[in-house]
């Protein structure tokens, strides 16, 4: 897969998270976005690569913030302890 | 032993962020342009029976849903998580507004004998109409054992070791095949449905059928009168000193 595609893939997938982030789509969409465009003059490839491992880990953190958000809330509402 | 058919219910549930609010009419919750997705503790059962699978131990995932055609999406979900394929029995309008715990088990007990399946996982209750009946009701119309709340599961020779979940411990039973078993909090971290597993899932089998279909009567046996909101907590008020909280405390009976 060409690097290009692959950044367009992970950007994608934050903009699918984008859809449940608490304080709106627009909110995480537009944070990314900027994040995206700090390193749009990046050329060097190895460096890239490097960045989409960044960005594929912000991936898996927003996923698993996710899961823990819906974990504690419904602890909070069935279990009382 | 033989490998396991496994049938995991997923109801479309409105999603556990939103902030519910009742009709002014009082006959339910606004359901329209809500944001709805799986209900959390069949995510749970689903994940549970994708760990078979992937453990070897079950052969097949079937999800199945029953209601709007709107449950397509959670079934989408449901087949992103792993699900091998996915039934959507369709029941809409007034007949999913009067769909009880009973009629889903109806209908669930007609798809285990319809698709041989030997092991059912639900979540122990969903999160709209919080019942915790429709599990131990399948049990009952298959005449299965049942293990609910469990919160660890493990084959064990030709049956399952299953921690429950009950008041004050855990009890350990251990159930012969096939079985129910129903999904507390604590069986395990779902998976996340990412972006190229929806994408992927679209090429799953998705089968339709209706409650007639499957020669099940969904009548309800009973009638909801009224919803209403929980009371709204009354203001407190501040005192000046401790005499008068005393003086307070002594006209509210507390003391």
């Amino acid at each position: 897969m060409s690097l290009r595609r692959h950044v367009l893939r992970v950007y994608k997938q934050i903009l699918y998270l984008a859809r449940d982030w608490p304080e709106g789509y627009v909110v995480l969409r537009d944070r990314a976005k900027r994040a995206f465009l700090i390193n749009r003059e990046e050329t060097d490839l190895r460096k890239i690569e490097t960045l989409i491992g960044r960005a594929e880990f912000v991936v898996k953190e927003i996923e698993a913030l996710y899961m823990l958000k819906k974990y504690r809330t419904l602890k909070r509402r069935y279990y009382k302890e | 032993m033989s490998q396991l058919r496994v049938l995991v219910g997923c109801k479309r549930v409105i999603d556990y962020a939103v902030k519910v609010r009742v009709k002014p009419d009082k006959t339910g919750v606004v359901k329209e342009g809500v944001k709805h997705s799986m209900n959390p503790f069949d995510e749970i059962a689903l994940e549970e029976a994708v760990r078979l699978k992937e453990k070897q131990v079950a052969s097949e995932v079937i999800a199945v849903s029953c209601g709007p055609q709107a449950c397509q999406e959670t079934l989408r979900t449901a087949l992103a998580m792993g699900a091998d394929r996915a039934l959507h029995v369709e029941v809409s309008g007034s007949e999913y507004e009067g769909l009880l715990p009973l009629g889903v088990a109806k209908i669930l007990a007609a798809l285990v004998k319809k698709e041989e399946a030997n092991l059912v996982v639900l979540g122990k209750q969903a999160i709209d109409d919080d019942c915790n009946q429709t599990g131990q009701m399948l049990a009952a119309l298959l005449d299965w054992p049942q293990a609910t709340f469990a919160s660890a599961v493990s084959v064990e020779g030709e049956g399952l070791a299953v921690t429950r979940e009950v008041d004050g411990g855990l009890e350990n039973v251990r159930l012969s095949l096939p079985a129910v078993v129903t999904a507390d909090l604590r069986l395990n971290e779902p998976r996340y449905a990412t972006l190229p597993n929806i994408m992927k899932s679209k090429k799953k089998p998705l089968a339709q059928m209706t409650p007639g279909d499957l020669g099940v009567d969904i009548n309800p046996s009973l009638t909801v009168l009224s919803v209403e909101d929980p009371p709204v907590r009354e203001a407190g008020s501040k005192v000046e000193d401790v005499d008068q909280l005393i003086a307070k405390l002594k006209d509210s009976g507390v003391f």
